[in-house]
Formats: structure tokens, C-alpha cells, sequence
């Protein structure tokens, strides 16, 4: 394992320094970060622990929401009053992380911010894996690889928990860097890379996402997970549903690069949920759905996650 | 002169009673150490450069970085330049350092470079093998002729997918000589008498000069049985090095190198009588389990039919190679025959318990077992009232019940005990046993404060050292007949030797003393009975020491155990997600010792067979070979949300106990993935063949194979 260096700011604006040198990376709750470096598919120089700075962590209603820091717990943040009551969706989505370890250390941040669990990347062949050419993923074994947006060479899906939810829940990020803080919508958060020397994330350099915040409208929302083991165990399928009255956000994990907004299951649920409105919800949110060599099982397993989600809301 | 018998119904101390194990407390609280726990001065770390590729040859060698690294001591090259590699992350070089980072560091230092060569890790396309190796059909009868004329007939493809053992310590050790003759190793395996001889062999010492230390071991289910290629490195160095090296497998290695069970994917044909008998079974299987392919599946399986027939094809692929895993074989041809025999009950219009009863006599000699069996299981299941025909389920998740018998051995191994008695009253068995976390240690303990009529705090045993009396690997579930029986008849010696040397200090003969309950008794009544504490003051300060083994005289243990399954699982008609409800496990395996830990291996069976039904399986990358999953995140295992409820029956009494005991370490683990996926199909309405029954494989079978 390659030496690093570790930090422990009391402040954003010191983190933020310290993650302006080469090779610096935040640390928050590790439950992903410290695998990667274990297996060698991370070499940071140094470690920029996030987890005591005391603005970070909490959630607190706001003007213009439920702020949640970057660095509270999930295990804590499912208890919160306000997203049992009013943020089933998250609430749902945090239950469904099964592992009591996990659930104690990883933050809100790091969940949405973690690598995917591609066994390609895993396995140090890259996020966009090439053999010979083509994709490594595509021509290989892609039984838990992308449904959507998987035309190009990158196949590997989100593992997010939250950002399916949050997304659907309308949730803006506060990303703080070098350049000051700007507010963005989570799910601008991500993109697609083009190869393995790009990102899956938007930020910028030494840029940190210091919290979340949910705006408090209405809605009827939920998050339905399939998964092979009821234990701890990646979804095979996830989708988050909310149908408030100024329409409907339908959001599938697992399912794409990023976490995949579809607008045409938003748009049969415009009207309201039903038992029919639900199926046509699933119907239409994999209509576009491409299958790649091995995985032609998840386009079912999205539409039932779908349907089931937004009867979970109603 | 003692005689070799087991203490009869009434007349039993401990024999049959819930006992816990002896050392749950130290491994409970961690104290308890493993051979990854051993530390020892001025110890080495060694980590094992892996070959990347599926098939190979090495073309170069340069260690030079890694060996100029500071804390890097010993560069250990395995396999040399030259040497054709045949499956990925097998060992290379060793590198040897003053810490586990160091030496992981050195270890990617090491540069090698491969000519690479085309490799095969799809044996399901057994068309497409390079060296696919057909058996001859091994024929009975005239299966043809048979199925020709049979008004009731069934076929169908059944599948089970290559896995690993992964048991929760991996494989490895730490090596320390003594002196230039004389090495000790603490390792985790099921063989310690048999370690010290291979590896004495391989460095050139003699095997009495090994010592192999196993005092506590986190699992081995078959793959544990020979020093192995690490075993001898980690040796090597420590011989070359004049240090203690610990040397043990990470989780990567462990699950790709350190054992697999052979894949069996089998096509078969069966038919049956108007009345329901079968007359006719035609199987042809292939499967793999690394270079070596695969022996055949014991097909038909349990039963045996007039007229049969079975080819099987063992197909080489370029995968770590297998290892006995658990039952080697049985669970594989238990999915096939009895998904084969469920299909033709439903071809024939009958509930397969019925089916399986018509039939049972074709079992052989176990047929009243295993009705015994299944009428214990179908009450305790609810089988008659709940049963309902094939596909009769309705709605979204449906349920559905499933069945399967199984059968194994398990004859007491050779083992050999030697028991002393104290004059403080402690009574100690000294075997060359390991304990492989089944309660082995126990046994003995309770064996022997049995036979001296003493609590179980009034013995010692002192195991998992091969210096001590030597007893045979813990495979094949042999252990518990083979420990049973020499500790027996070595502590009956023993009793026989503490009788003869203070019954002149009594004014008595040996015949007239007898132990029981923490007495000497004096059956003559001549005089009160005094506690044994007491009475082996006697002993004087030499102790008493006798010795047994296991074969021996007296009918101490037996071979043979039939035990039944059932199955009570739901399944998600939209998801394929199978959810199990309930399990039941009816086992005999005649005189039970003890029966908390005789549960325990049924219930540690019964969550093996979920994961292998429903979670678990070696995916092999087809560009690289490389095995896609080789840790604990992709290589699912099931956890207890998964297992449902489990309830296990022994079967005891006359007609089980005095056959003597018989091991129960595979045979409970044989069944729960072929009643599982007999369940999964009673659900669904459509056959459930291939384990893994993963949601897209179940879809796949709703869909009529469009997942």
C-alpha cells in the first residue's frame, strides 16, 4: 500500500486546502475508500479526513428545506423524524442498506460519491474497461452492468442508495471548492465518462459536497430495491418515485452510469397513482431500456422496482 | 477385560444430551488463536505474486526492484521461467518482508512477463471444449427399450454452477525451525498427521522432525487436506531465512485457488409405469472443476433402477482446480436426480412424496430409513395437509413445497488415543486429531468423563498437535467415528488400568470396582463408594496411561445414513427472487454423542445448501479467465435474513443407536439445493434446474427461457 498522508481539519475552508495538493482525497466515512485502497484501485497521497468538522454532520430544517451535512451518518439520518414522516423515499432507501457496519459509517456524502462496484473496475482494468478495442464490460460478463445510457463504452452502473431519492425528491447538493460554494441540483452531480481517465462526478478540483438539502414540498414518495439476498446485497434494480403536486420524478439506481431520471414513467404518473398508472409507469420507464449481452433480466427487474415503487407512494 | 460397547439408553452420563462446545467461550472472546493469530519474534510476512492469466507460459523473471526494497529479506521464486501456466492467480514468486506492507509492496515490484495462451472457462458450451474427455455409458438393463414402452415419461437439463469453498479463514501458516532438522508449523488444516508427512517429504526432513500445530481452525468443508504449494514455501523461507514467516492467503486467492466444487450440468430422461414405478433413467452430465475437469456425478443418485444408463464427460477448463468440497459429488447429483424424479412424479399426475414412497425400495437397504424419514418430515413440514400440484399457485409471490433424499458413508477414520488418569482426579486424552470448528474437542471430552463416569470438568483434551497419537484427516465425515471409537476404547483401558493398580491399595479385586456418576462404586457392597477425586489418590504420582484405537474391537461406529429434505420456499413470480420459509431436516447418523452439536451441523448445512441454491457461484471473466468475483461482496453468501426457519429432527432410538456412531458432517448437506429448487419449481409451474437460482435464471424459467 502506497504511504499517505492524513488529515484531520476542524474547518471547510482548511479541507478544502488541503485537498488542493496533488493526489489529496476526502475522507468521510471510508466504507468505500478504504477498499479501494486496499485493493489497490486508489493510491492517495493523502487523506483528507471530513468527519470532524462539525458543520458537516446533522440535518436541520431550513427555509428552504432539510439541509443534511455531507458527513451524517445514514444510519442516524433514517431515524430523523422528518424523513420518516415526510422522506419515506430516503428512509426506505437507507433500509435497504441492510449491513448494521455500513449503516454506522457511511455518510450521506460518501453515499453519493461512492465508485461503482463494477467487477471490471474493481479489478483494476479501468471504470470504462477496454480489451482489444471494445468494451471489456460489453463483450464480457455484465449480468449487474447498465440498461440505460449504455451505448457507449461505459457500462458500469450507479451504486448511490440516496441519490435515486434525493433526486426524485428534487434534493440540490452544496459543493464548496477553491471557488466558493455553488448549489446544484443532485443529480447534476454526475456523468457519464467517455474513458477510464475521466470522471463519473462533475466536481471540480478539491471541491467537496458539504450537504444536501430537500426541499419540503408534499409529496406521495418511496423507494423499492430488488435485490438477490435479503441481507446485505447491491440492488439488482432500485427505483424512487415522488408524485407531489407539481408533478412526478421517477428515478432508477443501478440501472445506468448515473442515476437514470425517466421522464416518461414521471409523465404516466402525472395524473396520479393507481394500480394502472403504476404498471404504465413501469412500462414506460424501460420502453428505451437496451439490454447488453447478459443482463436482459434487469429490464424486468426496472419495471416491477418502478411499478412497485409508486405503489409504495400512493 | 473391558468390554467395547457404548453405555446403554439408561445408563448414559453425557452420551446424547445438548452439551455446548467446550472452547464456544475462548473463541467467543477472541482468545482463542488461529493460525493467523500466531505471531512469533522476529517473524517474516510473506504475500505471493499471482499470475494474471488463465493460461501462460512465463517468459521472464526480474525481482531486482523488489529485492532492493527496503524490509524486503526473501524473493522466493515459485514457479520459474519456462513453467505453463493453467489457471489465473495461481503463485509465482513469494516475497518475504519485515511487515504484510512491505511485502505486499514487494510482491507488485515483481515483474514477470507471460507468453499468453488461449484458455477455455465456459464448461457449460461443452461444444466448444479443446479437450472435452467422454466416459463410457455405464449401462444396466435396457434403458431404451424401456422408455420406449413406458406410458409416463420426463426429461429435462439440470445445472449447478462451479463454487468455491470459501471458508472463513483461508488457507496458510506460520513456519518457525527450531534447529536446521527440526520446523513447526501452525497452519490451518484438517490433516495434521498427514501435513507433517507431506511436507517433511518435500523439504527433505523426516516427518517425525514436523511439528503441525492446529488448536483452533475456521473451517476447511474438503479443502484443507495437503500442506499445499504455500505450505512449502512459507518453509522454505523460513528455513532459508532463519526466521518465523507467516504466510496466509488473501480472500482473492482463497476463493480462486484454494478449492472449488466441480460444476455438474446433466441432461436426463426418465420414464415410469402406469402405476407410478420408474423403469428407465438416462443421464448424460459433464461438468468442471478446473485443469483436471470433473469425475462423474454418482447418477442415478440413491436410487438404482432395473433398466439405467449414465455417460459422463469431464471437461479441463483453465479455473483454479477443485477440491473435495463437502459430499464430494452428492449435492450435484442429488439436484439432478431428484429434479429429475420430481418431474416425472409430476408427469405422472402424483405428489412426489407418494412418488418417492412408491419407489423407495429402489433405495436399497436404508428404504425403512427413509420412510421413517418422510413421515417424520412431511408432519413436521405440514406435507399432506399443504401440498397442492405443480403450478397450482396463484397471485404475484406464490409458494410452493419440494422434497429430496440423500445418502452417505461416513465409517470412522483410523485414529488412535492415549487416555491418563491423575491422582488429582483429572482425567486427559491426548489425540492427534483436529478440530475443525464441529465440536471435535468436544467429543472427546465427553467420550472419555462418559467412560470414567466423571463430569466433563474432570477431563482434559490435548489435540491439534501431530507429535501427538496420530488420527486420520477430518474428511468425509470420519472424525466423530474415528475420535469416538479410540478415545472409547482407550479410556475403557484406561479404567481397566486405574482398577488394576489400586485395587490391591483397596483389599479388592479389579473386577469388583466400577465408575459411575464421580464414584467408585464396589459391587460386592464390602464397602461405601468414594468419590473419584478420592479414589485416585490411589493413582499415586505416576499416572495411569492407556492407549486405544479406532478400528478396534466392539462395534463402537457404523457406515451409511439416509436423510430426507423439505423445502417450503416462496417465490416472486416478477422478480425471480426466491425467499425460503421454512427447511426441514430429518438425519440419522445412528448413536448421537451429542445432540446440540449434531443440530448444529444440520443447521450450518442447511444455510451452506441456501447459498449454493440461491447465491453462490464462480464467474470467470471470458476475456482474461479471471475469476470476476473473487471476494465476499460478488461471491454471495447467505446471510441469516436469507435461511428462513429451520427444523432439524434426529433420528434416535432403537434402530439408530446401537449401530454406533457414524458422521454427520456431509450428509445433511447433500439435499437442501435439489428441494429448494424442487420447491421453486412446485411454485412457479415451470422447472427450477439450475442453482444458482438467481432472479435472472428464475426469470428466465418463467419466461420460458426470454429472461
Amino acid at each position: 500500500m502506497r504511504a499517505f498522508e492524513y488529515s484531520s481539519p476542524r474547518t471547510t475552508e482548511d479541507a478544502i486546502r488541503m485537498l488542493s495538493a496533488d493526489g489529496a482525497v476526502a475522507l468521510a466515512g471510508g466504507t468505500d475508500l478504504l477498499s479501494l485502497m486496499k485493493d489497490g484501485a486508489a493510491a492517495p497521497s493523502r487523506l483528507v479526513n471530513l468527519k470532524a468538522i462539525p458543520d458537516l454532520t446533522g440535518a436541520h430544517e431550513t427555509d428552504g428545506g432539510l439541509h443534511i451535512g455531507a458527513t451524517t451518518r445514514l444510519g442516524p439520518l433514517g431515524e430523523h423524524r422528518v424523513i420518516r414522516e415526510s422522506f419515506p423515499a430516503v428512509a426506505q432507501a437507507i433500509a435497504g442498506v441492510r449491513s448494521r457496519q455500513v449503516l454506522s459509517m457511511r455518510t450521506v456524502g460518501g453515499d453519493l460519491l461512492q465508485r461503482p462496484r463494477c467487477w471490471y473496475f474493481r479489478a483494476g482494468f479501468g471504470l470504462v474497461p477496454m480489451h482489444d478495442g471494445q468494451s471489456m464490460a460489453k463483450t464480457g460478463d455484465n449480468r449487474y452492468h447498465a440498461i440505460f445510457g449504455n451505448a457507449g463504452d461505459a457500462v458500469f452502473v450507479n451504486p448511490s442508495s440516496l441519490a435515486p431519492p434525493l433526486i426524485a425528491l428534487g434534493a440540490s447538493a452544496t459543493v464548496l471548492g477553491p471557488d466558493g460554494e455553488r448549489s446544484v441540483a443532485v443529480e447534476d452531480l454526475y456523468r457519464t465518462p467517455a474513458s477510464s481517465d475521466e470522471s463519473e462526478f462533475t466536481l471540480g478540483a478539491a471541491e467537496i459536497v458539504t450537504g444536501v438539502t430537500i426541499p419540503m414540498r408534499s409529496s406521495n414518495n418511496a423507494t423499492y430495491e430488488i435485490r438477490n439476498r435479503k441481507g446485505f446485497d447491491w440492488p439488482l434494480a432500485a427505483a424512487s418515485v415522488a408524485v407531489s403536486d407539481g408533478g412526478a420524478r421517477v428515478v432508477l439506481g443501478h440501472a445506468a452510469p448515473t442515476p437514470w431520471m425517466s421522464a416518461a414513467a414521471a409523465g404516466a404518473l402525472a395524473g396520479g397513482i393507481s394500480e394502472a398508472s403504476a404498471q404504465a409507469a413501469g412500462d414506460a420507464a424501460v420502453a428505451d431500456a437496451a439490454a447488453l449481452s447478459g443482463n436482459g433480466y434487469k429490464i424486468q427487474l426496472a419495471r416491477v422496482a418502478v411499478k412497485r415503487a409508486a405503489l409504495a407512494a400512493m | 477385560m473391558a468390554e467395547y460397547v457404548w453405555p446403554a439408553a439408561g445408563d448414559r452420563l453425557h452420551i446424547g444430551k445438548h452439551i455446548s462446545r467446550l472452547d464456544g467461550p475462548v473463541k467467543a472472546t477472541g482468545r482463542a488463536k488461529y493460525a493467523y493469530d500466531v505471531n512469533r519474534r522476529g517473524m517474516l510476512w510473506a504475500i505471493m505474486v499471482q499470475c494474471p492469466h488463465a493460461h501462460a507460459r512465463i517468459t521472464a523473471i526480474d525481482t531486482s526492484a523488489a529485492e532492493a526494497m527496503d524490509g524486503v529479506v526473501r524473493v522466493h521464486v515459485i514457479q520459474d521461467v519456462g513453467t505453463e501456466i493453467q489457471w489465473a492467480h495461481d503463485e509465482i514468486v513469494a516475497v518475504a518482508a519485515t511487515s504484510e506492507e512491505v511485502a505486499r509492496d514487494g510482491a507488485a515490484a515483481v515483474k514477470i512477463e507471460y507468453e499468453v495462451l488461449s484458455h477455455f472457462v465456459n464448461e457449460r458450451a461443452v461444444d466448444e471444449a479443446p479437450d472435452a474427455q467422454p466416459a463410457q455409458a455405464e449401462t444396466t438393463g435396457d434403458p431404451t427399450a424401456a422408455m420406449a414402452s413406458a406410458p409416463t415419461k420426463s426429461s429435462g437439463s439440470y445445472h449447478a454452477a462451479q463454487i468455491a469453498h470459501c471458508s472463513l479463514e483461508s488457507h496458510g501458516q506460520v513456519a518457525e525451525w527450531q534447529d536446521e532438522e527440526t520446523v513447526t508449523l501452525w497452519a490451518s488444516t484438517q490433516a495434521i498427521s498427514g501435513v507433517a508427512s507431506q511436507l517433511g517429504e518435500q523439504i527433505g526432513i523426516p516427518a517425525s522432525n514436523v511439528h503441525v500445530e492446529t488448536q483452533y481452525m475456521g473451517g476447511g468443508f474438503g479443502s484443507k487436506f495437503s500442506v499445499d504449494r504455500w505450505g512449502v514455501v512459507c518453509a522454505q523461507i523460513a528455513r532459508d531465512t532463519g526466521r518465523p514467516v507467516k504466510l496466509m492467503l488473501d480472500r482473492d486467492q482463497e476463493v480462486s485457488v484454494a478449492g472449488a466444487r466441480p460444476s455438474t450440468h446433466a441432461e436426463v430422461s426418465t420414464a415410469a409405469d402406469a402405476d407410478g414405478n420408474v423403469v428407465a433413467w438416462d443421464s448424460k452430465s459433464w461438468g468442471s472443476g478446473g485443469p483436471a475437469g470433473a469425475n462423474s456425478p454418482p447418477l442415478p443418485y440413491v436410487f438404482s433402477f432395473e433398466n439405467q444408463t449414465h455417460m459422463h464427460t469431464s471437461v479441463p477448463t483453465n479455473t483454479g482446480p477443485a477440491r473435495a468440497w463437502r459430499a464430494p459429488r452428492h449435492p450435484q447429483a442429488c439436484l439432478v436426480t431428484m429434479r429429475a424424479l420430481e418431474d416425472l412424479a409430476h408427469a405422472a399426475g402424483m405428489d412426489p412424496l407418494d412418488f418417492f414412497l412408491k419407489n423407495i425400495e429402489k433405495t436399497g437397504e436404508r428404504a425403512n430409513t427413509y420412510v421413517e424419514e418422510l413421515e417424520k418430515g412431511a408432519e413436521l413440514m405440514g406435507w399432506r395437509d399443504r401440498w397442492r400440484p405443480r403450478g397450482s399457485a396463484t397471485g404475484t409471490v406464490r409458494s410452493g413445497l419440494g422434497l429430496a433424499l440423500h445418502t452417505w458413508g461416513g465409517r470412522g477414520h483410523r485414529s488412535n488415543c492415549e487416555v491418563l488418569a491423575y491422582r488429582d482426579g483429572l482425567v486427559e486424552a491426548r489425540i492427534g486429531s483436529q478440530d475443525l470448528g464441529t465440536g471435535t474437542r468436544t467429543i472427546i471430552a465427553l467420550v472419555l468423563a462418559e467412560t470414567f463416569g466423571v463430569g466433563l470438568e474432570q477431563v482434559k483434551v490435548t489435540m491439534g498437535r501431530s507429535v501427538l497419537p496420530a488420527s486420520g484427516a477430518s474428511g468425509g465425515s470420519t472424525t466423530v467415528g474415528g475420535v469416538s471409537g479410540a478415545t472409547r476404547r482407550a479410556a475403557l483401558n484406561a479404567v481397566d488400568a486405574v482398577f488394576e493398580r489400586i485395587a490391591p491399595k483397596l483389599g479388592t479385586e479389579m473386577a469388583n470396582l466400577e465408575l459411575k456418576n464421580g464414584q467408585l462404586h464396589f459391587k460386592d457392597g464390602a464397602m461405601a463408594a468414594m468419590p473419584w477425586r478420592q479414589a485416585a489418590t490411589l493413582i499415586g504420582v505416576n499416572p495411569v496411561s492407556a492407549t486405544g484405537a479406532n478400528p478396534g474391537p466392539g462395534q463402537l461406529n457404523d457406515s451409511g445414513v439416509g436423510g430426507i429434505q423439505m423445502a417450503d420456499v416462496s417465490v416472486d413470480m416478477e422478480t425471480g427472487v426466491v425467499s425460503i420459509n421454512r427447511l426441514v431436516a430429518v438425519q440419522d447418523c445412528g448413536l448421537i454423542l451429542d445432540m446440540k452439536l449434531a443440530e448444529s451441523q444440520v443447521y450450518g448445512s442447511l444455510i451452506m445448501g441456501v447459498t449454493y441454491a440461491l447465491t453462490e457461484e464462480r464467474v470467470f471473466d471470458p476475456h482474461t479467465g479471471q475469476m470476476l468475483n473473487p471476494d465476499m461482496e460478488f461471491y454471495k453468501l447467505a446471510g441469516i435474513e436469507d435461511v428462513g426457519e429451520m427444523i432439524v429432527h434426529m433420528m434416535t432410538g432403537p434402530g439408530y443407536d446401537e449401530r454406533g456412531v457414524i458422521g454427520l458432517g456431509e450428509p445433511p448437506v447433500i439435499a437442501p439445493g435439489a428441494a429448494i429448487a424442487n420447491a421453486a419449481t412446485n411454485a412457479t409451474g415451470v422447472p427450477i434446474n439450475e442453482m444458482p437460482m438467481t432472479p435472472e435464471r428464475v426469470l428466465a424459467a418463467i419466461n420460458g427461457g426470454m429472461a
